[in-house]
């Protein structure tokens, strides 16, 4: 079954699609959109790295991801705004992996498969890598589920019930960098943090309670990633990218019916006016 | 051994020395309220004691095993964050229902379980927090301005319940308040804080003595009139034969105005 290159893809896709939404949920809560794309953006300088160095990619992507993330966390409330330091350090990141790779004058290398991701060519080993950075991130992230979700709400509250709020965002950036790392192969650095948040926004508004949102931000990550392939097989487009067009298409539907929902119960139940009101 | 004991605590932020000094002792089942202008560091004061901040130098010991509960001065949730108040309260342990529901009726807000907190008006969050800090039957609660946005009603509610969760429980209870009237009556001793700890003992020792005068100028009086007259009030319910305080109290409220 596993040397069909398409039953490799879905699982791959698949993989990362459910490691993505729990982690996704915590970045679209704390308002960390921006830190994933940072450390996505630097696993390009991780490639160009781990090709100079000739060591894996996973590695050096890892690495680096990690790297940066802590980097962020450590520069972050230093005087800028994080906003900004995220801007400059995703860019940055970016901009001098692509120079890095340039040097690779000996090497020929499809940059764009690092860019966009080239899914359809993932190997056993590669699928390997991902089931175990899944398995990790999803064990990880649900392990410390209440600690994370208390520190999210408020540091202070956290640290009143015995929880150290910097040990969970070292697991949320441990966690990233994971991601990242796994994702690289799937949908490439330019569309990781859409994977991360398009389906935890998506979810959000059919969700009572953090544990489904997480639930269902899976179920959509996982819908987009194999139905993408499907329509990238079909429409014969660029696997990754597909994909997370129908995340966004999914989530500009979720929103519409949101809005609708919304709409209709106050319809339904006019606020409690005034009597004769 | 006290719940707590600070010894000579400092705590430097960004370079300022925010508090100096600090000698605290809390034992189990006091009341103890933090007073002092804005800015002098009630607040840091909590935080040191949670943990979030460390000093820069002096002792902070607590208890082996000190559970706290904490009730924040003001806790924003991200609307992206979906949270029932029944999940809140499961945070971070769980509870069974049947503890959950006694809990949301002694907070005077029963079945509002199901509603999402960010749907609560501000005195009904505030009710939640209180009762989410008291699931974890602490032995010290700390309250930062916990009335906040309640009504004056709620305020005399939420203090009933403190009076009642120290009976129950014993725990001590630590609070920040800028209502001096109301919390004064509530609380066995006062801790005037500017920086440093300008003086305690008890409601009517502090809010007689100069250092306090001096740091919240021509309120006090009011302040104290109001105390006293509460006070009074509150004995005229006992049987006759106890001895009423000099009746000083509304002359004073008169005077001041």
């Amino acid at each position: 079954m596993l040397d069909d290159f398409l039953v490799r893809a879905a699982l791959a896709g698949l993989g990362v699609a459910l490691a993505a939404a729990p982690l996704g949920c915590f970045v679209v809560w704390r308002r960390m959109a921006y830190f994933g794309d940072a450390t996505a953006h630097a696993a390009i300088l991780g490639v160009a790295l781990s090709l100079l160095l000739s060591t894996s990619i996973f590695a050096g992507v890892l690495v680096v991801s990690l790297l940066m993330a802590t980097l962020v966390s450590l520069l972050s409330g230093r005087g800028y705004a994080m906003d900004t330091l995220l801007g400059v350090m995703a860019h940055s990141a970016l901009a001098f992996g692509l120079v890095a790779v340039s040097f690779l004058s000996g090497v020929r290398i499809d940059l764009m498969a690092y860019l966009f991701g080239d899914i359809l060519a993932v190997d056993k080993d590669d699928l390997a890598i991902i089931g175990a950075g899944a398995l990790l991130v999803v064990s990880l992230v649900g392990w410390r589920w209440s600690a994370l979700l208390t520190a999210t709400l408020d540091g202070d509250l956290a640290r009143a019930s015995g929880i150290d709020p910097r040990r969970e965002q070292l697991v949320l950036t441990l966690s990233l960098a994971v991601v990242v790392a796994v994702a690289l192969k799937v949908v490439g650095v330019l569309l990781i943090a859409a994977l991360l948040i398009i389906p935890a926004a998506a979810a959000r508004s059919f969700c009572r309670t953090p544990e489904a949102m997480a639930l269902v931000a899976a179920a959509i990550g996982a819908a987009s990633t194999t139905g993408g392939l499907q329509a990238a097989f079909w429409l014969d487009t660029p696997t990754g990218p597909t994909i997370v067009c129908l995340a966004a298409i999914l989530f500009a539907l979720s929103s519409l019916a949101g809005q609708l929902r919304r709409r209709m119960s106050r319809a339904e139940s006019p606020p409690d006016a005034t009597p004769g009101a | 051994m006290p719940l707590l004991s600070l010894d000579d605590l400092h705590v430097v932020l960004g370079g300022r020395t925010v508090l100096e000094g600090i000698d605290l002792r809390l034992d189990r089942g006091e009341i103890v309220t933090l007073v002092g202008p804005n800015g002098s560091g009630k607040s840091t004061l909590l935080r040191a004691i949670i943990g979030a901040v460390r000093p820069a130098s002096g002792r902070l010991v607590r208890q082996p095993g000190l559970t706290i509960g904490y009730v924040p001065q003001r806790l924003a949730i991200d609307p992206t964050l979906p949270m029932t108040v029944t999940r809140f309260l499961n945070l971070p342990r769980r509870h069974p229902a049947q503890t959950l529901r006694q809990a949301l009726e002694r907070a005077g807000i029963p079945g509002l379980g199901r509603q999402q907190v960010t749907n609560l008006s501000g005195g009904q969050f505030q009710r939640i927090l209180l009762a989410r800090a008291l699931l974890e039957q602490p032995d010290l609660l700390l309250l930062d301005e916990a009335t906040q946005g309640l009504d004056h009603r709620g305020t005399a509610d939420f203090y009933r319940q403190i009076e009642r969760v120290r009976r129950e429980l014993g725990c001590a209870v630590l609070m920040v308040s800028h209502e001096l009237h109301v919390v004064m009556r509530a609380s066995d001793r006062v801790v005037c804080l500017n920086r440093h700890v300008c003086c305690q003992g008890t409601p009517e020792r502090v809010l007689s003595s100069p250092a306090y005068r001096a740091l919240f100028g021509p309120d006090t009086v009011d302040a104290l009139a109001f105390y006293r007259h509460a006070h009074n009030h509150a004995h005229h319910d006992h049987p006759a034969g106890t001895p009423a305080p000099a009746p000083t109290g509304t002359t004073l409220l008169e005077a001041s105005r």
